[in-house]
């Protein structure tokens, strides 16, 4: 590979000739260490090209085009997907009124993901905690029970959690059976069931990347503060919890992230009746036949979680430097 | 031994601790009892897996006695919680908290008492001056290097200026020049702040250096407490004799009115009986001890035999010699050394220390 140059002819000689012929051989060196770094980068540089650059810009390019009557696009260029996310338009006169039936979907959703996250943390955190203080031989037999529910395609779960929830469901009959309640409590297509759903989805998500941060934890550092008259509250928030930061917000982004686009959860649990994020951009593709506005919707969804990690890391970072 | 009440900071009173249950029972601590006085350096010396850690963890409160009782400045303190305890540890690797500035970790008890801003500013600065780490005080712990770490743990431990201060093997992550140093300081600490340490080691030196009283301990009892002068010079036990420095341990005879015993080789000298041995003097075969350097070469000595080995050591040499019945002494030696092969006197020290088992 290395492709030292001809040296002169006439040789050179001395320390001077040395350092000339040491300079070339390097820069050759340099040059096809580069050329071989691009070569290895390349399947990963073409993976990312293919399949996520060119779906976004085909999703940019939709957003800006008109709908076709039987679904897809036809090609005239419209920012009316942008405009019908924000106002509504009158048939009869083309005026347009501020609606925020798409934007109280979006804070519906995000409020929901949000709540589940914290949920999530809230279970998560302690589970991690019991797994991370486990002999290490025992901690792989905790992990898998958490990753079982992997196995088990996640409609089935869904399907299994509204079995449980439905009026009919075992809560309710059980419930009804002991003679606490007379009716049966409406507990399938609310938001509750949605914010269960969601954080039982997404809990080993939450649970792994806290078990890395927590499974590192030197527990010589929790006796430390204890000996230094921290009590278990004090202990858990300025020495477990710091030290599990890194844990902590990894996990919060792999929940919330896919909980605010989540889609099956919302269509089973909700009953379509209340909509997320999710359900709202594939009815554009199925039923409304909007696919201009459901390719906006999705991209003003990226935008919005893009946004909110760039101020995340910025005010994390900020912590961080004054720390 | 008659211990003051007043002047004992710590009390352990026939402290045990076991670990695990049935078959893979372990008794870390048997039976233990000790007085540790008020301003003393303490040092629990043994080889690991002795119990002495344990013990410091007791008394630290991370763990929590089987039988037994402990008093702090004669309060009953065995089943407090760390945090209750008014006893500060320097753990074997610091464990800094690596999230927190020095001045931070150094702050962080007094924080956690509740102590107001203003006082917790001061007492970092004062116990950065007394560690001499007030440059330092923004740094991150984990930008220090070994020494400076350990000397942030001290003063981290004592800023909230606890009754005890608990040391787990502090120094042996140093290197031996540092070590040598942190020694030092460790004793300047000690006296400035009054403080009663109480240090864990299986160094023997290290103990000897730095103590005010020693705890030598093994398999989960304590066998001897003593200045470092009298468990040198005065073993009780054939452990601790074997445990601290080089020495000579002979099989001997005692005589019937146990003043004397008889040398292999016929050659008697004075005995000299440890304190828990007096009064009930034993008979028969005993162990003694003769250090190599209470003994000299001598044309005129009592102890006859034949060089086997010299071993040079900068200071002087170690002359290992053959004795006629056929078991090895060792006689330090500071100036020339005799040859190998040669025929040598030995001048015995006025008395031999008698060992119990």
């Amino acid at each position: 590979m290395v492709a030292l140059p001809d040296t002169d002819t006439q040789p050179k000689r001395g320390a001077e000739a040395n350092a000339v012929r040491l300079a070339a051989a390097r820069k050759s060196i340099d040059g096809s260490a580069r050329r071989r770094r691009l070569q290895l980068l390349s399947p990963a540089m073409i993976t990312i090209g293919i399949f996520g650059l060119f779906p976004l810009t085909i999703t940019l390019i939709y957003s800006f085009l008109s709908p076709g009557v039987f679904g897809g696009v036809t090609w005239q260029f419209s920012t009316d997907a942008y405009v019908q996310f924000l106002f509504e338009r009158d048939i009869f006169d083309d005026t347009l009124t501020f609606s925020n039936t798409y934007l109280s979907i979006y804070g519906r959703s995000i409020g929901l993901a949000f709540g589940a996250t914290v949920g999530a943390l809230l279970i998560g955190f302690p589970m991690a905690y019991f797994i991370a203080s486990k002999p290490p031989e025992q901690r792989n037999l905790w992990l898998f029970l958490i990753t079982l529910p992997f196995w088990t395609n996640l409609l089935i779960r869904t399907y299994a959690i509204l079995l449980i929830i439905r009026d009919e469901g075992i809560i309710n009959v059980s419930l009804e059976g002991l003679g606490i309640i007379d009716a049966p409590l409406g507990m399938l297509y609310t938001d509750g069931a949605i914010f269960l759903g969601l954080i039982y989805s997404y809990l080993p998500f939450m649970v792994l990347p806290l078990y890395a941060s927590l499974e590192k934890l030197d527990f010589k550092l929790v006796e430390a503060a204890y000996d230094l008259y921290a009590t278990r509250f004090q202990v858990l928030r300025h020495i477990i919890v710091p030290m599990a930061k890194p844990g902590i917000v990894a996990g919060c982004i792999l929940v919330f992230i896919p909980g605010l686009g989540a889609y099956i959860t919302p269509e089973l649990l909700g009953g379509g009746k209340e909509l997320m994020i999710g359900n709202l951009i594939a009815l554009q593709f199925g039923g409304s036949r909007n696919w201009p506005f459901g390719s906006a919707a999705a991209l003003i969804l990226m935008v919005v979680v893009m946004l909110s990690l760039i101020v995340y890391v910025r005010y994390s970072g900020k912590e961080n430097a004054h720390g | 031994m008659s211990e003051n009440a007043y002047d004992t900071m710590i009390l352990a009173d026939g402290v045990t601790k076991t670990f695990g249950q049935g078959d893979t029972k372990v008794t870390a601590l048997d039976d233990v009892s000790a007085a540790i006085r008020k301003n003393e350096f303490f040092t629990l010396l043994g080889p690991s897996g002795c119990g002495k850690t344990t013990l410091l963890r007791l008394i630290a409160g991370f763990e929590l006695p089987t039988h037994g009782t402990i008093l702090l400045d004669g309060q009953e303190i065995g089943h407090l919680p760390p945090y209750k305890r008014p006893v500060n540890t320097v753990f074997q690797n610091y464990a800094l908290f690596p999230h927190m500035s020095v001045a931070r970790n150094i702050g962080f008890g007094l924080e956690m008492q509740g102590r107001p801003k203003a006082e917790v500013d001061g007492a970092i600065d004062k116990m950065l001056a007394l560690v001499q780490m007030e440059h330092l005080a923004g740094r991150r712990t984990d930008q220090l290097s070994g020494g400076q770490q350990q000397r942030v743990a001290l003063a981290r431990a004592l800023a909230p200026h606890p009754k005890v201060l608990l040391l787990d093997e502090p120094l042996s992550a140093l290197d031996l020049k540092l070590r040598k140093e942190m020694q030092i300081e460790l004793k300047r600490l000690q006296s400035e702040t009054g403080i009663t340490f109480v240090f864990v080691t299986h160094d023997q030196e290290e103990a000897l250096t730095m103590s005010d009283r020693i705890a030598v301990m093994a398999a989960g009892e304590i066998l001897q407490v003593g200045s470092p002068r009298e468990i040198y010079t005065q073993p009780a036990r054939r452990f601790v004799a074997d445990f601290i420095g080089d020495i000579n341990i002979l099989e001997a005879e005692m005589t019937a009115d146990g003043a004397e015993v008889t040398l292999p080789g016929g050659i008697k000298m004075p005995a000299q009986l440890p304190d828990t041995l007096k009064g009930a003097a034993p008979t028969g075969r005993v162990s003694v001890a003769i250090r190599p350097e209470d003994m000299s070469f001598d044309p005129s000595g009592a102890l006859r035999g034949t060089v086997a080995n010299v071993v040079y050591f900068g200071v002087g040499s170690n002359v290992h010699v053959t004795l006629p019945t056929g078991e090895g002494l060792t006689v330090r030696c500071a100036s020339d050394a005799p040859e190998i092969g040669a025929a040598v006197g030995i001048k015995l020290p006025a008395a031999a220390q008698v060992l119990a088992d």
